[in-house]
């Protein structure tokens, strides 16, 4: 599904932050992407979402070059993949029910033809209460859900998560845990940027080390 | 897989996550109004609101002048085209009278004359009087006699035909077409419009110019919102819609009330106007100026005005956001 190839990447002038990276992700598959602070997840998982460009190597994302496609082009990519962030980028003028409607309004959707599709996925990730909430009054965990839901309510191919469970309590990160283990079964891939080892060992999954720019793949 | 696909986790063995958080949200089926992606309250409307009405009230007073000055010199022109004039000065061995009568006989043959009036001794007299003083020896004086000649309306005279018979039997009366100064009118008609287009140019490059400030502003407030839009799949042309979208409506606002305004300014001295009309200044402005009515063609130039605010500031904020949306990525 996502092909790297030799991929580098630099910022300006300075010595490359990733090298030579050569791995894929396959359909339906679960892995995590790990290292120290600093070996460049947040950069690859921003390659990955198409919102920075290699400086050498070859992407493809769902049998496109990457580097062939125009802005409009990348758009359209970009709604086969939904995005988690760790500081979750919610909309505080809008509330939750319009923030994981986001999407949807995006792919010029009338509202009567999602209203059910958006309020049963606020339900299942527990926020069925907090549907005209605006994010400002939402708990930490509330507003992670939140931001998740928003990430697959268009049901992307594959799921970016960056430290999901960087700003919650280990319950609440074992909950997040089990809502991206179902969504995987439900055939979407997903890729959990995370430096929570106790997090990694609760499921048995692909690991991709980042170290020094470099990428060791543990199947 | 399709993106649009609706969303099925129907699957038995999907578990809910949160099943022991769940609770039937209150009015979860009702319809929800859509919230402006982009906040109207991140907008500084309020002084793009006064902008663009000052610069539509401007640009309406002078697409009033400028309508009023064409209509008054269309007026000048059609009735100094109505008619002209024969001057027959006095020349020695020649009866003044005389000469006088035979060129108005000369007019009154030609084809396409309506009238021919010889202006007595005592009326050119009045004609000289601003100058001379009243009380004369009008036969000490070389006064011409002036022949006003009214043309049948719609007529074309042939009037190199009447000055080669005025030559020919009277040669000291001389033709006068007003062609200099109906050419003068229509110069200064022109300049007047040719002025009114330039300050309506200037006026629309000031409110481009506000309009992409106010733009540059009101998307570096909002470039948290326009980065989650890219987030979600969105293309540019969406991203710049919900802009262009604000920008219109203020656009229209500030037309309405600068617009709006000079057509109530305009009305109010109609009104003014009949209401002093019969007074010897009112009649005096109204010989010079026309009347000081703004006829439909006027009322129309400032209604396209308040659309043409609104479009130019759309387009403006539509351009102004491509160009900021083609550095972001």
């Amino acid at each position: 599904m996502i092909v790297f190839e030799n991929v580098g990447l630099r910022y300006g002038l300075g010595t490359e932050v990733l090298r030579d990276l050569t791995f894929r992700i396959d359909g339906h598959s679960f892995q995590f992407l790990t290292g120290p602070s600093g070996a460049g997840k947040t950069s690859l998982l921003r390659l990955l979402f198409l919102s920075l460009r290699p400086t050498r190597g070859l992407i493809t994302m769902f049998n496109e070059d990457t580097a062939t496609l125009s802005k409009d082009g990348r758009a359209t990519l970009r709604r086969r993949i939904g995005i988690v962030f760790q500081d979750f980028r919610l909309l505080d003028h809008m509330t939750t029910y319009e923030n994981v409607a986001l999407p949807l309004r995006v792919l010029g959707r009338d509202e009567a033809t999602y209203r059910a599709e958006v309020v049963e996925l606020l339900r299942w990730v527990g926020l069925g209460e907090r549907i005209d909430a605006f994010p400002p009054i939402l708990s930490g965990g509330e507003k992670q859900r939140a931001a998740i839901a928003r990430a697959v309510i268009a049901r992307p191919q594959l799921l970016l998560a960056d430290e999901p469970t960087g700003n919650v309590d280990p319950v609440l990160g074992q909950r997040l845990l089990r809502l991206f283990i179902e969504l995987n079964k439900s055939g979407t891939s997903v890729v959990i940027a995370t430096h929570d080892i106790a997090l990694m060992d609760e499921y048995d999954a692909r690991r991709l080390v980042l170290h020094e720019g470099r990428l060791h793949v543990y199947d | 897989m399709s993106t649009t696909e609706p969303l099925d986790r129907g699957s038995e063995a999907l578990a809910e996550p949160w099943d022991d958080l769940e609770a039937a949200p209150l009015g979860a089926d009702r319809p929800r109004v859509a919230t402006a992606i982009v906040p109207k309250s991140s907008i500084a409307g309020s002084s793009l609101i006064a902008v663009i009405a000052i610069m539509t009230f401007l640009s309406g007073l002078t697409a009033g002048a400028v309508s009023m000055v064409v209509s008054a010199a269309g007026d000048w022109r059609s009735d100094v085209g109505q008619e002209v004039t024969i001057q027959v000065r006095p020349a020695n061995g020649r009866d003044l009278d005389a000469d006088a009568r035979q060129a108005a006989d000369i007019a009154r043959a030609a084809a396409g004359i309506a009238d021919v009036r010889v202006y007595t001794k005592q009326e050119s007299a009045r004609l000289v009087e601003p100058w001379l003083g009243s009380g004369l020896a009008l036969d000490e004086l070389p006064i011409p006699r002036m022949i006003v000649v009214r043309l049948r309306s719609g007529a074309a005279p042939d009037f190199a035909a009447l000055r080669q018979a005025l030559a020919a039997q009277v040669p000291s009366a001389t033709l006068d077409d007003h062609r200099r100064w109906i050419d003068r009118m229509r110069a200064m008609a022109g300049a007047a419009v040719a002025t009114g287009i330039g300050i309506l140019l200037l006026v629309l490059a000031v409110t481009v110019l506000s309009v992409t400030f106010a733009t540059r502003g009101t998307m570096a407030t909002n470039r948290p919102i326009v980065e989650v839009l890219h987030y979600v799949g969105a293309t540019d042309a969406f991203v710049a819609s919900q802009f262009q979208r604000h920008f219109l409506i203020l656009g229209f606002k500030g037309g309405l009330i600068g617009g709006g305004a000079a057509i109530v300014l305009f009305g109010i001295i109609q009104a003014m106007n009949a209401w002093v009309a019969g007074t010897p200044g009112a009649d005096e402005a109204e010989a010079l100026f026309g009347s000081f009515s703004l006829g439909a063609v006027g009322y129309l130039a400032i209604l396209a005005e308040i659309v043409l605010m609104a479009l130019v500031t759309a387009l403006a904020s539509r351009l102004t956001v491509n160009r900021t949306l083609e550095r972001v990525d």
